[in-house]
């Protein structure tokens, strides 16, 4: 494993092309058909998902490149032939690159109607934007359990909380933009708390896992809008950390996944996707694991994203530019 | 008889023509419900596109001296489909292409456009397009905002396969039922002529009389010149009756008196030559009489057969009133009539053609038989009612037994004998009216012998 990952690195290094992924990993290389899979989700997460496919898949190998979700959707669009399949957490990009016909209509994959758009894009997760807690900063006090319970909290003891707030830096990140979106439709509260946290000298994260580590490192000791499935993984092994399901109003991401429609091998990308869906339908011990897509028939759980154009929104660029300004004015003061 | 010439079937034209007319509306309505449920999805979709486009239009404002378009979500979000359509859209200001799609072009120029549908293609697919405008006045002065807002058509023809769907069927149905409802209808119009017809069928040859039975209005002109055809028939088949009783009469009794004249002139005629002439000509003369006799007998019973009188008759009794009016003819050529057999022999019959047949039977026992023979009748009432005449003659040349009643054929060994070859056909005939039969055999003694049973 180890003479593995020094072979991959010395082949990134001396790529000409090489670009810069957060992390790469080939499975069962010597499969002859292979699956270039470009994601945002960390490959701890899927690694267990791939192992169990080119279990059953001998043939295939698969390559898996992780890198932010701008940076996914940017990559994506410049070169569609050159990646299978984009997994990715903001739903909003997923969507837009289907609505683009960047994906690949798949026949015979089940899927609820509410799970899937065009039977191009299939989410698979269900994971609600939690609030991450230092316990020790709350020692002696109510753990805020919503928005505005933390407003108050946040209020009230500036000093224990200046520069030790972290949130989304949404200029950078996809999903933190995605949740930030989603928050500011449901309630008026995000924008009151936008301006606490900014008052406060946030710090801005590009991606919940480095916004995780800062929180369990102790840099800070509030994190607003990380992805539960990345904190509950963290927090398993460290007791001071308190995650919170705001109470007020849920907003819950499903994570998606789309082929290219100019992959190469088709038939195995849509074997991958059913295999994927199949398997986050399907309760599993392992761990580091993906939490499942939950919901009934009828519909996903509440406050979860609905799949639809209307994500396509806050993607104008007249309208981003406003939410952005509007996000720096509350977020970023002098 | 000849069969009717058969041009087409009046049932299947009936049938072709309804069939068809169902088929024709059947599809007519398939196209009329298609096409108005693709006007009705097809304005469904465009309500959508115009609220959606109007409320973008709507959230256009101007500030801080630039133009800002705030989606709002509802706007896309209305036009989410069951088939999760592709939508595309551009905002321009003045024409310039200010956000959205940057490939898509205003097909309108100019400002102010009132809302436009048109149909068009992106990316390949099929999109309905809108385009609308709104013009906003800021302190630079006044602004035209343009909206181009195209969606798919995935839902749209999901529903119009389903409608088109529900519509053959519709229509497939309602032509099942058309075509079931038209053959009803050609047999209830076709009924009153096979009754008709039937009727006509079932009469015997001489029932004549007109129809009674109600027929439809379109089928009176037929049956009234069926009623004429049927009386003018009736009314010359009386007057041929009428006139075959006037024959007999206007016949007979002249050569009755020619025959009583020549009686009377053979009385004095002395010459043995001269006699023999007027012999002779008594001879034929009784041909005559009797062929005309037999002609008129033949005639009458074809008539009557037809509407037989059936009366409770004696057959002994019939029987026996003709050997006593034919004994003086019998004595004439020294024949004995002998009657054997039941007092009395009850049946039902046409008293007339009976006595008829009966004395055309015993004439021509008498012509046959050889002088001072005896002629012998028996009349059994079992099984059935039933005559036999035997003569002492020379009997039926077997060969020819089952020909003879032919009308006109005479035997072979008739040459010499008066007749007309009348007699046995006219007693087959009367036979067949009561439903009897004839037979014919020689005697294993000799003689000719006749059998008529009922």
């Amino acid at each position: 494993m180890r003479y593995l990952v020094v072979l991959i690195l010395t082949l990134l290094t001396s790529s000409a092309a090489a670009q810069n992924w957060e992390d790469r990993r080939v499975f069962n290389p010597e499969g002859r058909t292979s699956l270039r899979i470009i994601s945002s989700t960390d490959t701890a997460f899927f690694a267990p998902l791939i192992d169990a496919f080119v279990a059953t898949e001998p043939d295939v190998s698969v390559e898996y490149l992780v890198t932010g979700t701008t940076d996914l959707d940017q990559r994506f669009r410049d070169a569609p032939q050159s990646f299978d399949i984009a997994i990715s957490s903001a739903m909003d990009l997923q969507l837009k690159l289907t609505n683009d016909g960047y994906a690949l209509r798949l026949d015979g994959i089940a899927h609820p109607a509410w799970a899937q758009w065009r039977q191009s894009l299939f989410a698979f997760t269900s994971e609600p934007a939690v609030i991450v807690l230092n316990r020790e900063a709350f020692e002696g006090r109510p753990i805020p359990r919503s928005r505005q319970a933390l407003i108050e909290a946040l209020r009230a003891r500036p000093e224990v909380f200046r520069g030790r707030v972290g949130t989304y830096d949404v200029r950078q990140s996809g999903l933190g933009y995605l949740f930030a979106t989603q928050d500011s439709r449901a309630s008026e509260t995000f924008w009151r708390l936008m301006e606490v946290i900014g008052s406060l000298n946030a710090q801005l994260y590009c991606c919940s896992g480095e916004m995780i580590s800062d929180l369990t490192e102790g840099r800070i000791v509030v994190a607003y809008n990380v992805l539960g499935s990345y904190a509950a993984a963290r927090a398993k092994y460290q007791d001071h950390i308190e995650i919170v399901m705001p109470s007020d109003f849920p907003t819950t991401m499903m994570r998606t996944a789309l082929v290219s429609r100019r992959t190469k091998s088709p038939e195995a990308a849509r074997r991958f996707l059913a295999h994927l869906v199949a398997y986050q339908s399907t309760e599993t011990e392992d761990a580091p694991a993906l939490p499942p897509l939950e919901g009934s028939e009828k519909g996903a759980i509440r406050g979860t994203i609905a799949l639809e154009p209307a994500l396509m929104t806050y993607l104008d660029t007249l309208k981003r530019a406003r939410f952005l300004a509007e996000w720096e004015n509350a977020l970023i003061q002098k | 008889m000849n069969n009717a010439r058969v041009s087409g079937s009046l049932r299947n034209r009936l049938v072709l023509t309804l069939l068809g007319g169902a088929a024709l509306l059947a599809l007519l309505l398939v196209l009329a419900v298609r096409s108005h449920a693709i006007q009705v999805a097809q304005e469904g979709q465009d309500n959508i596109l115009l609220a959606s486009a109007t409320s973008i239009l709507d959230s256009a404002a101007i500030r801080d001296g630039s133009v800002q378009v705030d989606i709002p979500y509802a706007a896309f979000s209305m036009l989410s489909t069951p088939a999760d359509d592709r939508l595309f859209y551009a905002v321009f200001q003045d024409g310039q292409f200010l956000s959205g799609y940057a490939g898509l072009e205003l097909a309108q120029a100019g400002g102010d456009l009132g809302p436009e549908f048109r149909a068009g293609h992106l990316q390949g697919a099929p999109v309905r397009i809108i385009e609308a405008s709104r013009t906003i006045i800021g302190t630079e002065g006044r602004r035209d905002i343009q909206l181009l807002l195209a969606q798919t058509q995935d839902a749209l023809s999901e529903t119009l396969d389903r409608i088109s769907r529900d519509a053959a069927l519709f229509g497939g149905g309602f032509f099942l039922l058309a075509a079931l409802l038209s053959l009803a209808a050609t047999k209830a119009t076709i009924g009153p002529l096979s009754r008709l017809t039937a009727s006509v069928t079932r009469r015997g040859p001489q029932d004549l009389r007109p129809f009674q039975s109600a027929v439809p209005r379109e089928m009176a002109p037929l049956v009234t010149s069926l009623n004429s055809l049927m009386g003018r028939l009736n009314q010359t088949l009386s007057q041929s009756e009428d006139f075959i009783a006037e024959a007999a009469h206007r016949v007979r009794t002249p050569l009755a008196t020619v025959r009583s004249r020549a009686e009377a002139t053979l009385q004095r005629v002395e010459k043995e030559e001269n006699r023999e002439a007027v012999r002779a000509m008594i001879k034929a003369i009784d041909e005559s009489s009797r062929a005309a006799g037999q002609l008129l007998d033949h005639a009458m019973i074809t008539f009557r057969a037809d509407h037989l009188e059936r009366n409770e008759i004696d057959l002994a009794v019939l029987v026996r009133e003709l050997t006593e009016r034919l004994a003086p003819i019998a004595d004439m050529r020294d024949l004995s009539l002998h009657v054997k057999g039941d007092p009395r022999v009850q049946m039902t019959g046409d008293q007339i053609l009976l006595q008829n047949a009966l004395r055309n039977l015993i004439d021509n026992a008498m012509k046959y038989g050889p002088a001072e023979s005896v002629i012998e009748i028996t009349v059994t009432a079992a099984p059935h009612p039933q005559v036999t005449i035997r003569d002492h003659g020379p009997g039926f040349p077997a060969d020819e037994i089952e020909t003879l009643t032919s009308r006109f054929k005479r035997g072979r060994n008739a040459a010499h004998t008066i007749g007309s070859g009348l007699g046995l056909t006219i007693a087959l005939d009367v036979a067949t009216a009561h439903g009897g039969a004839i037979a014919l055999h020689n005697h294993p003694e000799g003689g000719a012998c006749v059998t008529l049973s009922f």
